[in-house]
């Protein structure tokens, strides 16, 4: 049996980007917080060594910072009809571990949602009426608004230093920056990175076709920075380490960088890494939480009781974990009934590779985020009328490496190994460059998560199985985007184009985005959302849920900067609102 | 907040009459001693690691053999419950134990002497608010003939000024109260301050830098070069409160010193050691000989920084506000002895972490990918890039500190 351990006033699970922002928000409301971490712990000085941090071999391809399928995996189908059979090595998403969580291993990429994206089913039947919507889709609002995020946007660009050009201040359209993002109420802290070739030149294209590129938003420090909370961060060095590593340099955005230093200061927070997390424990009514119990390494299990639960896993663990705890009603899709795994969701990808004669890209100098990019045909910027799908998808140019096993650009027929093959590096390596449409992912009813019939984990309980597929409606949008990215190549003359679209079935073999969303969805109405507003369970009040897993469909974005914006926002409105009155924050 | 409504209370209390000045429950008696306590930074040394604040047992390495700290809670039996107020004041001062034995100088009692009884009573009236641990130290494991307490007589004789601190009338209130805690509580000369044969300190080169298990703690006089001459009194009053500042980062036992003791002092007082560190008389510094800069070591070192540095600390030694120190112009750098900054190359090193500063940012080892003749001349190149001077360093000065058994270089993997 578990032992029981002293009650605190709050429990989080997790401690990644949204564990830590809750964790020092929480305890600097005076609260007694513990957080548990099933994996290491990890900080700058000790982890992420300048001496060794770059290892390719190490982080990228053993994959060193992410979860061990023997820890936890999940089974996966295309579609009800299939059976579902357990990954038994990450590839197309790959989650990570240890404090930090995602925060260690991104590229960077801060963004925010567009307003339309945050009540979208609301926007396209103004715009093109209801009948425009796909009957197959699922898409719904968030419950929130842009307007009420945006304070905890530029709350959490400060914290994390971004570094960008604003587009619109209060309104006003800001010369080179992105005409189509929402109003901002600031600029961004750190003005944009030095650009490299690859990005200047897609920028000249796209504007040359009509298009209105911008630096990306990125996380990694254009210059030196000292965040609100008094964590300082180094100009990013452009050695292109960034996903799949740890930053060495203080320069990408991280909770190691930007948050723990201060949590870990304080004498009311405690992390206890290496603590699994089985379950969260609800007392006799099913309507309230008591606690979690948890797992040590050495297998004992410990009851953590609190007055607060706050699910901050990564997103996909985040569903499942409601699921094992019984707190709200599984999804099925046989029923349309049920909130808790529904509305999971993705990110729809395409790329076009550009091969040149006479062009020398230096790959090698590269961060994560450092690029350009143009939102024309993202979200709702374009009419979608008589296009036959909804949605859009972001163009890219974000060389984020040129790093030696992994970035060996090659032609078409080139063989995969050989002489040729090494002539053809060598040719290409600094003269080729790609660019990407990441599109949205609009839910459908078939696209979901529940737990597996037949596969348990190591401590017997069952796995999480996803469902998922590409539905017509994104492969459509992601093609018409693809189209626009090669007119952009068109007008940069390279002597080869290769446009890789996104086909079905979707498979979880090559790498495409860690970017899954959705499955413990927010909303306004308990019948189809897990979360009311404030990230808070409808179901049972002392428990909230962040990350991705809130997002009810997928926009073409990184996920990361409204991640970090619901954190904000629900810690204010546990602070200003659920202390002072501990209860339901929205009335069913 | 709750710092601002302490720091608050104890203003309003200073204001009231010195009423009871060696009452034991004084609020105000206990709250002075428990800062002159945090300016000693007593914890330092009476805390083994892992162990109960200030129940001792940390051992202290002498040239003559290892120390024991002792246990300073009021544990009767352990600790120093059972001591009379006398008998705490003849142990700080004067340097005799309770038993009437002599005490060893690792207590800087030649420090404490200048101190004035009602502080020393004061930090007693703290320590007695300290839950007693039960923790029996023997502080004495000296190998003969140092272990013979009678030794300390001799030892007093030349080493113990005991001439009291008075105020210097022609001096300002302020460089008083700053000689009174560098001479003093703060005993900053423990460290920075040469010693002679005896362990005692030099006093003709007071402050001027010393090596001190196995760190050189820098010149803080005010040489241009290698002291902190060109520092601004706010430069080190920024530095001694948070301990990262744009030309220096705290590291080392600084770092311990910053965190645990001038990092929780008033602004005033170490406004007040700053101007008394910027009011000494400079040495004279001594004439190193440069090398070239197109001296072999010097060309093979700047390749090494610019290879393995240059990221952190940039290309001219700038370095990185408040993250990175500068190493161009720096005193530490270009101090006499380069013992601390090979160390840093080899060992790495962390920051202070302040309530201002909470970054403590770490800086790698390189002791496993650098050979001796390699971080000689890396550090060769530091102490004379960018305008900075001071002598070379050698392979065999590196292997000293190196201690002769550090990693083998080629067996560069063992990283973890």
């Amino acid at each position: 049996m578990a032992r029981k351990l002293p009650s605190k006033d709050v429990v989080i699970i997790g401690l990644g980007w949204t564990g830590a922002i809750l964790a020092n928000e929480l305890a600097d409301a005076g609260l007694d917080v513990v957080a548990i971490e099933r994996g290491p712990w990890r900080d700058t000085a000790e982890s992420f060594n300048v001496g060794y941090a770059p290892d390719e071999l190490r982080f990228a391809i053993r994959l060193d910072l992410f979860l061990r399928p023997a820890q936890e995996t999940l089974t996966f189908r295309n579609n009800l009809n299939q059976t579902a059979l357990p990954i038994r090595q990450f590839g197309s998403f790959l989650p990570g571990d240890g404090v930090g969580g995602a925060g260690v291993h991104w590229n960077g990429q801060n963004w925010r949602y567009h307003p339309t994206d945050f009540r979208l089913r609301s926007h396209l039947t103004e715009r093109y009426g209801a009948a425009a919507i796909p009957d197959d889709l699922t898409i719904q609002d968030w419950g929130v608004t842009y307007d009420e995020l945006e304070p905890f946007f530029d709350r959490f660009e400060k914290i994390a230093g971004i570094s960008g050009k604003a587009g619109n201040l209060k309104g006003a359209i800001q010369p080179g920056g992105n005409p189509f993002e929402g109003p901002r109420s600031d600029e961004y802290p750190l003005p944009p990175m030095q650009m490299t070739y690859a990005p200047t030149l897609f920028a000249e294209a796209a504007r040359s076709v009509g298009y209105h590129p911008f630096p990306t938003p990125s996380a990694n420090a254009s210059a030196a920075y000292t965040n609100p909370l008094g964590l300082s961060m180094a100009p990013c060095t452009y050695c292109g380490f960034c996903e799949r590593f740890g930053c060495a340099n203080y320069s990408k955005a991280s909770p190691q960088v930007n948050v723990l230093p201060v949590l870990m200061r304080k004498s009311n927070f405690e992390a206890r890494t290496d603590c699994e997390v089985l379950k969260i424990n609800l007392d006799g009514s099913g309507k309230r939480a008591t606690g979690v119990t948890y797992v040590d390494t050495s297998g004992e299990e410990w009851e953590q009781p609190g007055d607060l639960v706050i699910c901050c896993a990564f997103s996909l663990f985040n569903v499942r974990m409601l699921l094992l705890s019984g707190i709200g009603k599984p999804y099925d899709p046989a029923t349309n009934e049920g909130v808790v795994g529904r509305n999971y969701s993705y990110q729809t990808n395409s790329s076009v590779q550009m091969f040149f004669d006479n062009k020398t890209f230096n790959p090698f100098i590269a961060s994560g985020a450092l690029g350009q990019s143009a939102d024309d045909f993202n979200g709702d910027n374009f009419d979608h009328t008589g296009l036959g799908f909804i949605g859009g998808a972001g163009m890219n140019c974000v060389p984020t490496n040129g790093r030696p096993i992994q970035t060996r650009p090659v032609p078409p027929g080139t063989p995969n190994w050989g002489s040729a093959w090494k002539k053809a590096t060598k040719e290409s390596y600094s003269s080729a460059f790609s660019m990407t449409s990441q599109g949205s992912s609009y839910t459908t009813r078939g696209n979901y998560i529940d737990l597996d019939p037949t596969y348990k984990d190591r401590f017997g309980r069952p796995l999480m199985r996803m469902t998922f597929d590409f539905p017509d409606n994104d492969i459509r949008m992601s093609s018409y985007v693809n189209d626009k990215l090669l007119t952009i190549a068109k007008a940069m003359n390279p002597r080869q184009i290769v446009a890789n679209k996104t086909g079905r079935p979707y498979s979880v073999v090559p790498y495409s985005s860690t970017h899954n969303v959705g499955g413990a969805i927010m909303g306004a109405d308990p019948k189809t959302s897990v979360l009311n507003k404030y990230l808070q369970s409808w179901d049972v009040p002392n428990v909230f849920v962040m990350g991705a897993s809130a997002y009810p469909q997928n926009a073409g974005y990184n996920p990361t900067g409204t991640v970090g914006a619901l954190a904000y926002w629900a810690a204010h409105a546990i602070r200003t609102q659920y202390l002072k009155n501990p209860g339901p924050l929205v009335q069913a | 907040m709750m710092r601002a409504v302490a720091t608050a209370a104890l203003a309003a209390l200073s204001l009231a009459a010195p009423a009871k000045a060696t009452d034991q429950q004084s609020f105000e008696q206990v709250q002075r001693g428990r800062y002159l306590t945090t300016m000693g930074d007593c914890v330092a040394c009476h805390t083994a690691p892992g162990g109960k604040p200030f129940a001792g047992g940390l051992t202290i390495a002498t040239p003559f053999g290892n120390l024991l700290s002792p246990n300073i809670t009021p544990d009767a039996a352990t600790g120093i419950g059972a001591f009379s107020d006398d008998q705490f004041v003849n142990a700080v001062q004067n340097g005799i134990g309770s038993r009437g034995q002599r005490l060893y100088p690792a207590l800087p009692y030649p420090y404490y002497h200048k101190m004035n009884r009602t502080d020393v009573l004061a930090i007693r009236a703290y320590l007695n608010t300290l839950d007693p641990v039960s923790n029996a130290v023997e502080p004495n494991q000296l190998p003969f003939p140092f272990n013979i307490r009678m030794s300390l007589l001799f030892w007093n004789l030349i080493n113990f000024d005991r001439t009291p601190l008075t105020d210097d009338p022609d001096q300002s209130p302020q460089w008083n109260r700053g000689r009174y805690i560098v001479e003093g509580p703060a005993h900053c000369g423990a460290c920075h301050t040469p010693k002679t044969w005896l362990g005692g300190d030099d006093n003709s080169q007071a402050l001027k830098g010393a090596v001190l298990q196995g760190w050189f703690a820098p010149d803080i006089t005010p040489d241009a070069r290698k002291g902190i001459g060109g520092w601004s009194e706010d430069e080190l009053v920024a530095y001694l409160k948070t301990g990262v500042i744009a030309r220096s980062s705290a590291s080392g036992p600084m770092a311990e010193v910053v965190v645990n003791s001038t990092s929780k002092l008033a602004d005033a007082d170490l406004r007040a050691v700053a101007i008394y560190l910027k009011g000494l008389k400079p040495g004279t510094s001594q004439s190193s000989r440069p090398p070239s800069a197109d001296d072999p070591h010097m060309l093979a070192g700047k390749a090494i920084y610019k290879d393995s540095c240059a990221a952190c600390h940039r290309e001219e030694g700038d370095g990185i506000a408040n993250l990175f120190p500068r190493l161009k112009g720096s005193s530490l750098v270009q101090s006499d002895d380069p013992t601390t900054l090979i160390r840093m190359v080899l060992e790495g090193s962390r920051a202070a972490a302040t309530d201002a500063r909470p970054t403590g940012a770490a800086m790698p080892s390189f002791a496993w990918r650098f050979s001796d003749g390699q971080v000689a001349d890396l550090v060769t190149y530091i102490r004379n890039g960018w305008g900075n001077s001071a002598s070379s360093v050698s392979a065999s000065a590196v292997k000293d500190v190196r201690g002769g058994n550090g990693p083998d270089p080629v067996k560069a993997g063992q990283v973890r």
